[in-house]
């Protein structure tokens, strides 16, 4: 039972997230390219780093397959434990870089935990919600699956780490998916909604848009007195966060953080300051055209004009790289790649697994869906890597966790026991 | 539902990714042009401005090249100072402070170290700067004028401004623009076109190597040589002449329209308008508030043409059909030219003048006559006066003549409109414009509308715009100065006028005009001078004016001269004239003793009489 089930490895996910790190070290070589480098592989210089990584990455890999099946659920609430005390290690021990303690140096690496408690958390909710007992319906289940996320989002918003914090807020679709009634779902989706149009028009048109609309729709759906109950809730709710939000965007945000959100809707150009980023990717895009300009030929990524550009910009280099053609693929295969992986987690006959599967295609798409935003100047600046391509140990070495995990307990989905 | 919101999600947003890329990388890329790309370095190359030649291929203007030693402070090593100030010609305490003054502009950008090497310093700089980490050297040009003056001519060169870079996208920063003269009117031809070539950049702006191999690069467009219309000779002959005199001289050869010569006077050198003192030089200049030598007076003054207009009544006259050749009025030391006004004349009493000896004698008497006469033929002084400016008009007067200078004054030809303003409910008839008739009152004309005059009136009807660029690179001019410009004057009566000319110079007003063996032909004029100063209207000694041309049955040149306060036509603007065109059609001398009386003359005081304060007498 400890052995490896070759036969039933999920070979075509595997294959292409291989080939997704191996665009990542092209990329992250050609990002951090310049001629004054002259041993590539030296632990000096990004590149050489991140092939260490890969390198520790296939032995994790390896590792986790050699596990026997049950390992991750038996142990998955000691992990959680481990992983939350390492995140609040992080107040006595962390190092302080650029604002935020997201981070232990080691050995003159720096790890952080914020990476390896996402899988963590995703083992942690599987195994509570697949227990027999459980009922998402219930709020006493509902506030025990929330507690476990909520607490590494507040040790992760104390860092303060805002993009990791995302992340993890998108569990709820998991929970959606386990049967959490969907009113959460749509206030989810409604405030997230309510929140930009809040700050493009204002708080008075929204809520007068709010009344207008829960007045016609009362008085269409009269009949129906339950509906009416629940479209005044929503509708008051709606009016209360789209005033709130006005709030906190004007009190409590502060003006980078503003500056962020008026770029993105374009309510403010600003090229040079908080702009910068965005411009500057988008100009890589630009001279990228349909095929690129080719390996390191990016004039954009050449001259080092995009800031982050072998981490949470990675993609730029692709575009202005590989053109249209190279980042519509990287995008097809990760999309390929996630489908693929949500199909499969609809075989799992085991909740747990099931579950476990279901975390891990969200924790994907969060990412895929904020950096590949973010860079194509859709989504607000925040600082989140791009799976597999984006270079860093921990982030790397958490997704390989994550999706090592799923490899194993995929193989085991048929196999009686 | 449930089930499906996850793939819902993945594919949604695939989709929008792709269509954004599409966006980004292959619709929307306009604002991300080459010009925009932070990373890509432009870097011009700039054809050699073109020369400026005179009509017989002498060279007027060339460039010329000057170096500039530049520095890039975070290139510098150890150096040998004591050698490096040796060839530079600098002590070691200038070398300092100019390091520090170039690093407090950029470690990384390069600077101007010292400007404006010579030549031959140059050459020792230039073998010896492989020692020096950080310094290089950086070619320049600049205009080279060849000639102390024709500074209104030719214009100057100096740095486009804020104003022009935003209202043409050619030009940025630190580019050099024609401001004046032919070098503004002919920029595109002389600047030619620059080409760029692209360098990669990294962000702390090094070039790194050509960019996309140089694909994107192009090589600049030769600029065109001109050739002006301006006879060198003839143009330093005029401002010898003009030495201590206020005024101008314009030559032009009827049969072409070419100004073989504008004099402007006071003169200055234009390589004072290049260089490092550029701005001071122009200040000076600008402050010269009486000899104003910015002011260029051949296109910009405008002056009653005083006498010499009587030649445009004299034709309007006769092709009004109000005269003959034969026609005789009385003159008794002036007349009344309405009940109880008196014009003065200094014809004798009991003078009998036709048309020949009227213009011979300048009498006002018979000029104002024919002209209260070519008015008052019409049923009304309105319809008469403006068919009198419709005659005027078509020798461009009252207007800019079009030619290619970018100075000028329209001047002043007054119609109708212009009394009914003055007089209102028709106030007005001939007898109250009658100055007109001898060329005062209110018209205004510029020295170049004189000179056009007297060429339409050398080619006995029609004119040709008056330009000064005779060549583009061997290309032909604009086909406008090609075309004749007739006047509304039949060529008939200008033979009879001429005659009248011819004996201004035989036996009238400017016998000192005579050139032996060659028949000249003019008019001379004197021209009433009033200027404001401080809100004070003063009159001042009458400016001295000629018109006229050679020979009169072929002619070769003809010319217009105006010398402020030279008080009457004789006294100095004929034998100006004359000797201009002496030295035009003989190309030497033979009247030493008049140019010596022209060069000794000496006016400046008459300039300064206003600006002194005590009273002053005009007219002595």
């Amino acid at each position: 039972m400890n052995e490896i089930n070759i036969k039933k490895i999920d070979w075509i996910s595997l294959a292409i997230l291989s080939l997704l790190v191996l665009l990542g070290l092209i990329n992250i070589y050609s990002a951090t390219h310049t001629d004054l480098i002259e041993n590539a592989f030296s632990l000096k210089n990004p590149f050489g780093k991140q092939c260490l990584f890969v390198f520790i990455s296939i032995i994790t890999f390896l590792l986790i397959q050699s596990l026997p099946f049950k390992f991750f659920e038996k142990f998955s609430s000691i992990l959680y434990v481990l992983s939350i005390l390492s995140l609040i290690g992080l107040f006595i021990f962390g190092k302080n870089i650029s604002g935020a303690t997201s981070w232990y140096q080691v050995f003159g690496f720096g790890i952080q935990p914020s990476e390896f408690a996402k899988p963590i958390t995703a083992l942690a909710l599987a195994k509570f919600l697949s227990e027999l007992n459980v009922n998402i319906k219930t709020i006493k289940t509902q506030f025990y699956s929330f507690l476990i996320i909520l607490i590494p989002i507040i040790l992760i918003i104390l860092q303060p780490d805002p993009g990791t914090t995302l992340i993890f807020l998108s569990f709820f679709i998991v929970f959606y998916k386990v049967g959490l009634p969907s009113i959460y779902l749509n206030l989810f989706i409604g405030f997230i909604i309510l929140f930009f149009l809040t700050i493009f028009f204002s708080k008075q048109i929204i809520i007068l848009a709010i009344l207008f609309i829960s007045i016609a729709l009362v008085f269409f759906m009269r009949s129906n007195k339950k509906l009416i109950k629940k479209i005044l809730i929503y509708s008051f709710v709606f009016s209360v966060f789209a005033f709130s939000v006005d709030f906190i965007f004007n009190n409590i945000f502060e003006q980078h953080h503003r500056d962020r959100f008026n770029i993105v809707m374009g309510l403010q150009q600003d090229n040079r300051g908080i702009g910068y980023n965005t411009n500057q990717s988008r100009i890589a895009f630009a001279s990228g055209g349909i095929s690129g300009e080719g390996f390191l030929k990016g004039s954009q990524t050449r001259g080092d004009f995009v800031p982050e550009q072998h981490t949470d910009y990675i993609f730029s280099t692709v575009g202005e790289e590989w053109g249209f053609l190279g980042a519509s693929i990287v995008i097809l295969l990760f999309s390929y790649l996630m489908i693929r992986i949500s199909k499969r987690a609809e075989l799992q006959r085991n909740l747990f697994n099931k579950i476990y599967t279901y975390s891990t295609v969200t924790i994907l798409f969060s990412h895929f869906f904020i950096n590949i935003g973010m860079v194509l100047g859709l989504v607000p600046t925040i600082g989140i890597p791009l799976p597999f391509l984006s270079y860093g140990g921990s982030s790397l070495i958490g997704f390989i966790i994550l999706f090592s995990i799923y490899i194993k307990l995929d193989s085991q989905r048929t196999s009686k026991w | 539902m449930k089930n499906r919101l996850l793939p819902i999600l993945i594919i949604l947003s695939t989709i929008i990714f792709i269509l954004r890329l599409f966006w980004v990388q292959l619709i929307n890329i306009d604002d991300v042009q080459l010009s925009n790309k932070n990373s890509v370095q432009r870097v011009y190359n700039y054809p050699d401005r073109g020369y400026i030649f005179d009509r017989n291929n002498k060279l007027l203007v060339e460039n010329e090249p000057y170096y500039d030693l530049m520095i890039v402070p975070k290139d510098l090593k150890e150096i040998d100072t004591i050698e490096f100030c040796r060839i530079l010609k600098i002590d070691k305490k200038t070398l300092i402070t100019k390091i520090n003054k170039a690093k407090k502009f950029s470690r990384i950008k390069s600077s101007v170290f010292l400007s404006q090497i010579s030549k031959s310093d140059y050459a020792i700089v230039q073998e010896k700067l492989w020692k020096y980490k950080g310094f290089s050297i950086q070619r320049k040009s600049n205009r080279n004028y060849l000639l102390n003056s024709a500074s209104n001519i030719l214009g100057y060169i100096s740095e486009v401004n804020d104003y022009e870079i935003s209202d043409n996208t050619y030009y940025e920063s630190g580019e050099l623009i024609g401001r004046q003269g032919i070098e503004k009117a002919y920029e595109k031809e002389l600047r030619g076109l620059k080409g760029v070539n692209y360098y990669q950049k990294d962000k702390f702006n090094r070039i790194t190597g050509s960019y996309k191999q140089g694909i994107y690069d192009t090589l600049y467009k030769l600029a065109n040589d001109i050739n002006l219309t301006i006879d060198y000779n003839l143009q330093t002959y005029g401002d010898s002449l003009m030495i201590n005199k206020y005024g101008s001289i314009i030559a032009i050869e009827p049969s072409s329209g070419e100004i073989l010569a504008l004099v402007n006077a006071p003169t200055f050198d234009p390589n004072l308008l290049i260089g490092r003192d550029r701005s001071k030089n122009y200040i000076n200049l600008k402050n010269d508030t009486i000899g104003k030598p910015l002011f260029d007076r051949g296109l910009q003054g405008q002056y009653p043409p005083g006498s010499t207009f009587k030649l445009v009544n004299a034709l309007i006259a006769l092709q009004e059909n109000v005269i003959n050749d034969k026609t005789i009025i009385y003159c008794n030391q002036g007349h009344y030219y309405s009940s109880r006004r008196f014009m003065k004349c200094h014809c004798n009493i009991g003078t009998i003048n036709n048309l020949d000896k009227a213009i011979y004698n300048s009498c006002n008497t018979y000029f104002a006559n024919i002209y209260k006469q070519s008015i008052e033929k019409f049923p009304s002084s309105s319809i008469g006066m403006d068919n009198w400016k419709k005659h005027v008009s078509s020798f461009g007067f009252g207007n800019f003549l079009g030619y290619d200078h970018p100075t000028g004054r329209p001047g002043l030809i007054p119609d109708s409109k212009y009394y009914n303003k003055w007089y209102p409910k028709g106030g007005w008839k001939a007898a109250t414009t009658i100055s007109n008739g001898i060329g005062q009152g209110e018209i205004l004309t510029t020295p170049m509308q004189l000179a056009n005059l007297s060429a339409a009136i050398a080619n006995r009807g029609w004119f040709k715009t008056p330009h000064l660029v005779k060549k583009i690179s061997n290309n032909d001019i604009n086909e406008k100065f090609k075309i004749k410009n007739y006047t509304t004057i039949d060529s008939i009566h200008f033979e009879k006028v001429i005659e009248g000319m011819y004996n201004v110079i035989e036996k009238g007003t400017a016998q000192n005009a005579k050139i032996k063996g060659i028949k000249v032909v003019g008019k001379t004029g004197t021209s009433e001078n009033f200027i404001k100063i401080n809100g004070k209207r003063l009159q001042l000694t009458d400016h001295s004016v000629f018109i006229g041309f050679a020979p009169k049955d072929d002619p070769k040149i003809a010319i217009a001269v105006f010398i402020e306060n030279g008080y009457w036509g004789t006294r100095w603007a004929a034998p100006i004239a004359s000797l201009m065109m002496e030295k035009y059609l003989n190309e030497k001398i033979n009247r030493n003793y008049l140019e010596q009386y022209i060069y000794n003359g000496n006016l400046i005081n008459e300039y300064r009489k206003p600006y002194l304060k005590s009273n002053f007498k005009i007219n002595e």
